[in-house]
């Protein structure tokens, strides 16, 4: 099988029932992709297909070769992402265990905005130009927990990276 | 997991011919992956039908047909859908996450099977839907999320979908490919109610595959909202939802659509609420009698008895909101 992660081919023969988020970790030692619940339920896997965020744990392998597959070890490292500087400015993060997944997350999020897909809390659906306020953003990023709660510093953090106005 | 194949079809005939007796269709495998992980499912088998029908055709007559492959949020972004369709968009964008979303498919999605903790609950808990015949752990249990509308002395699970909702309010008929042929049946009659044998959850024959979900135009579809109770604001299922559409002239009720999430064991039209309303005075009154008909059969449990009053609740709010 034909990985593309990165940037990086990767050809490997895995069992068929590996998820992306084990091979990212186990085959490939890429561990910054978390696995917290490995049920979908929390988002600590997050990582990005084709710019679009999905949770590794929920996606078998197979059904992803050749496809653009981005971790949050491909965001940035020098520099860093200016969400990931935006974290460390903010406290964004206690343990740091689901920071992978909020900032590839938040990446796609914002792409989202920026491309007029609306939320459950868009007050109109039709409209083309979608803002980023406080409850668009908590309501777009609730695929993502915390359980150290670092949810003020999370959200000030995107906020500050992707909202016109303060969130 | 047990082991299985992988085959990635290209059109639906081949899915169809592809997939033999022990085969599961495959799409964002949000819920597949997960109850395969549980053995719950064990498929030896898997067809990949991602690479299907991904268009969502507006057409002439105002309908709209949608590939079963269309990823969730493709469908609730879609311009047509946002303006002439905003329930569907709406309870689209009320389930789950940004990322299931971008992962789940409209087939997958109507397919879906229960959260009931018990059926998950492989090792320890008894489960007609899951072991045919060996008690329901859910019926004196903890069952605050199960259902209350279409339960059986067998299994009182719910459908947990909230696109399904909208789908049914807006009277969706599924277009189906099988060994057999062609058909097409009305997303009402897709689900089964549990009576006494829960694990048939639909009409569908073995290998049956969804190819398209057509939605017929609804004049008024664009004056309807999606309401949805659950323990958190985001991100968790439904304990009650209401999708509503309603047509007013002069005062009277011309026609209306309601159906109801987290509370039938199916995807839940409310028949009985739209026949009091049709013609009716568009009153507070009117609004809880026909709230009223639609439970009426309603049977609480153990801890889902608020479901009940919370449900007529939120029929009159919603209509109330749309009459404003
Ligand atoms: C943490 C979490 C929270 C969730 N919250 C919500 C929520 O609030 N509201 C909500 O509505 N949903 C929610 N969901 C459920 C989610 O919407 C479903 O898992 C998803 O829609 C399933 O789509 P899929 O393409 O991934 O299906 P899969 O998992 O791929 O398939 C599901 C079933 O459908 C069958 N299938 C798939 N496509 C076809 C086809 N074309 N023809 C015939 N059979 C087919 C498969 O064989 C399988 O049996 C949640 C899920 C998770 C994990
Ligand atoms: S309610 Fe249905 S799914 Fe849940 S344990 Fe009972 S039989 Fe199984
Ligand atoms: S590990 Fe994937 S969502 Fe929790
Ligand atoms: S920082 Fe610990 S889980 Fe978020």
């Amino acid at each position: 099988m034909n990985f593309n992660i990165n940037g990086e081919t990767h050809q490997l023969e895995v069992d068929l029932r590996t998820s992306l988020l084990d091979l990212l970790r186990d085959h490939l030692g890429l561990t910054g992709s978390k696995k917290g619940c490995n049920q979908g339920a929390c988002g600590a896997c997050t990582v990005l297909v084709e710019g679009e965020r999905i949770n590794a744990c929920l996606a078998l392998a197979v059904q992803y070769q050749d496809r653009a597959i981005v971790t949050v070890e491909g965001l940035g490292g020098e520099p860093l992402h200016p969400l990931q500087q935006a974290f460390i400015d903010h406290d964004g993060f206690q343990c740091g265990y689901c920071t992978p997944g909020q900032l590839c997350s938040a990446v796609a999020m914002a792409e989202e905005v920026r491309r007029g897909l609306p939320s459950f809390v868009t007050a109109d659906l039709s409209s083309d130009v979608m803002t980023l306020d406080h409850d668009e953003l908590r309501e777009r990023m609730s695929g993502n927990l915390c359980r150290c709660g670092a949810y003020n510093g999370i959200v000030d953090a995107i906020a500050e990276t992707y909202a016109k106005e303060p969130a | 997991m047990t082991p299985f194949t992988y085959a990635r079809a290209a059109d639906a005939a081949t899915a169809v011919s592809g997939a033999g007796a022990n085969a599961k269709y495959l799409g964002g495998g949000t819920n597949l992956v997960d109850l395969m992980r549980e053995t719950i499912e064990r498929p030896e088998a898997l067809v990949d039908v991602t690479g299907l029908a991904q268009a969502i055709e507006a057409r002439a007559d105002g309908s709209l047909l949608i590939g079963a492959a269309v990823k969730n949020t493709a469908l609730a972004e879609d311009r047509t859908v946002r303006r002439d369709f905003p329930l569907i968009a709406r309870a689209i964008l009320a389930g789950a996450s940004g990322q299931i979303r971008n992962m789940a498919t409209v087939g997958g999605n109507i397919l879906q099977r229960t959260r009931c903790a018990y059926f998950y609950d492989n090792e320890g808990s008894r489960c007609n839907k899951r072991q045919p015949g060996q008690g329901c752990d859910a019926l004196d249990g903890f069952n605050r999320n199960h259902a209350i509308l279409g339960t059986s002395h067998a299994c009182i699970a719910t459908h947990p979908s909230d696109m399904c909702i909208a789908l049914v309010a807006h009277d969706a008929i599924v277009h189906l490919e099988g060994r057999a042929g062609k058909r097409t049946i009305p997303l009402t009659d897709l689900h089964r109610l549990p009576e006494g044998h829960p694990e048939i959850e639909t009409m569908l024959e073995p290998g049956e595959l969804i190819t398209a979900i057509e939605v017929p135009a609804l004049g008024f579809g664009r004056r309807a909202i999606y309401r949805k109770v659950r323990d958190r604001s985001s991100y968790a299922f439904a304990l009650v939802s209401v999708a509503a559409a309603l047509d007013i002239e002069d005062g009277r009720v011309r026609d209306v659509r309601l159906a109801l999430g987290g509370v039938g064991t199916k995807p839940w039209r409310a028949w009985q609420s739209e026949a009091a309303l049709r013609g009716a005075p568009a009153t507070e009154v009117s609004f809880r009698r026909a709230a009223e008909a639609e439970l009426a059969n309603a049977k609480g449990y153990r801890e889902n008895g608020f479901k009940i009053e919370l449900a007529k609740r939120m029929i009159v709010a919603a209509l109330q909101e749309l009459a404003a």
